[in-house]
């Protein structure tokens, strides 16, 4: 088995070594330089089609559960028509981040096919872990997704009511705490709390 | 070359199927259209009907409109959201709350009411605790969290908006009627 494998690879390395017999240099540069961004325009767009609200919202899990709680949320639908869907919040928008955390998403194929949360019943038992991971997560990165938006520095306080204007310039201003250190289940119901810290 | 000729001849066709097009075009030229706004009515007359003052009558929903006729409805009230406490009309009235809850989560899960307002947070939040009547059970015992008879906070204290009343109030307040009394007994 493995002299094989050894020989087979030996064979690979030298042709991959030899130069090219019958392509040009310049068709092999240049057919590999369009090859490339082909390959690379095609993976990205692949990737930015399952950071769609349609492609989330395509498994029951996520239609019947945490989007039917979303819709009725100020996320969802408010006075200036701005919607932060799905992957606003739950995926990194600069791109190293957001392929790290597309790689931890496989996870989450592999519970789809394995029908982790497939019953309200199920999802309502996981509920409390899943959510704790999205805290954590956003604990982790001072509620980044939050951010990508809602910034401190261009909060009006005086806009705000005074009992927010007040916590805010206290809590957020002073970096003691953190969006979702008080901002738990803005967007989804949340699990039984007993015992978790809020605010 | 045979090819030539072809390709003049499809020239050709497509230049006499383009001027006759443009022939034909230009004849039926369809006349502007004369505006036929004019003709539509002006929406349901009693709209601009003045509905009664409230508290005058004692049909205030319908605003005194006869039953044959749709009223449009008042805007929508807006919930007040000053935060600043409100005297209450008599000494047991559970106090109004001077904040918006829209999206307050009260369930078995979880209270957001009690996020800011339980005895253990009120001062981080600067909130005022709920009173210790909350946190006795109906033998008068003092529990460690609130009582479960009080758990829903909404069965007693509401938003308040800045609707306009439908029906008069001449609710007077105990001071009041004593002041009456003295003022009485004074003369």
């Amino acid at each position: 088995m493995w002299p094989r494998l050894k020989r087979w690879l030996l064979a690979l390395w030298r042709t991959v070594r030899r130069p090219s017999i019958h392509y040009s240099l310049g068709f092999l540069t240049l057919g590999g330089f369009i090859a490339g961004v082909l390959f690379w325009g095609a993976f990205n767009t692949g990737l930015e089609m399952t950071n769609t609200e349609a492609f989330c919202t395509g498994c029951h899990e996520m239609r019947d559960n945490v989007f039917q709680e979303l819709k009725t949320t100020i996320h969802y639908t408010n006075r200036s028509g701005v919607r932060a869907t799905c992957p606003d919040c739950h995926v990194p928008h600069k791109w190293t981040d957001k392929i790290a955390r597309k790689m931890q998403a496989s996870k989450e194929v592999w519970g789809k096919l394995f029908g982790t949360v497939d019953t309200r019943e199920k999802f309502l038992d996981h509920r409390l872990e899943l959510a704790e991971h999205e805290w954590a997560r956003l604990k982790a990165n001072d509620s980044l997704e939050c951010r990508n938006c809602h910034n401190y520095a261009s909060m009006d306080l005086t806009r705000q009511s005074t009992r927010a204007a007040e916590i805010h310039k206290r809590w957020l201003g002073t970096g003691e705490k953190t969006c979702i250190d008080c901002h738990k289940g803005i967007a989804h119901h949340l699990p039984d709390m007993t015992g978790i810290p809020q605010g | 070359m045979r090819d030539k000729s072809l390709m003049l001849i499809a020239v050709l066709v497509v230049l006499v199927a383009a001027a006759v097009g443009f022939a034909v075009g230009r004849k039926s030229t369809p006349e502007p259209h004369v505006a036929a706004a004019s003709t539509t009515t002006t929406p349901a007359a009693a709209s601009t009907a003045e509905p009664v003052a409230a508290g005058d009558q004692i049909d205030a929903i319908r605003r005194g409109a006869p039953v044959n006729q749709e009223i449009a409805p008042p805007l929508m009230a807006r919930v007040e959201n000053a935060d600043v406490k409100r005297n209450r009309a008599y000494p047991m009235q559970p106090p109004t709350i001077p904040h918006a809850i829209d999206n307050y989560q009260i369930d078995k899960n979880s209270n957001r009411c009690l996020l800011c307002h339980a005895r253990a947070n009120a001062d981080k939040f600067q909130a005022p605790p709920v009173s210790v009547t909350h946190y006795m059970d109906r033998n008068d015992q003092f529990l460690a969290t609130i009582s479960p008879r009080r758990y829903f906070c909404n069965q007693c204290h509401v938003v308040q908006t800045d609707a306009k009343p439908l029906v008069a109030n001449t609710f007077k307040d105990i001071d009041t009627i004593l002041s009456e009394e003295q003022d009485k007994k004074a003369n």
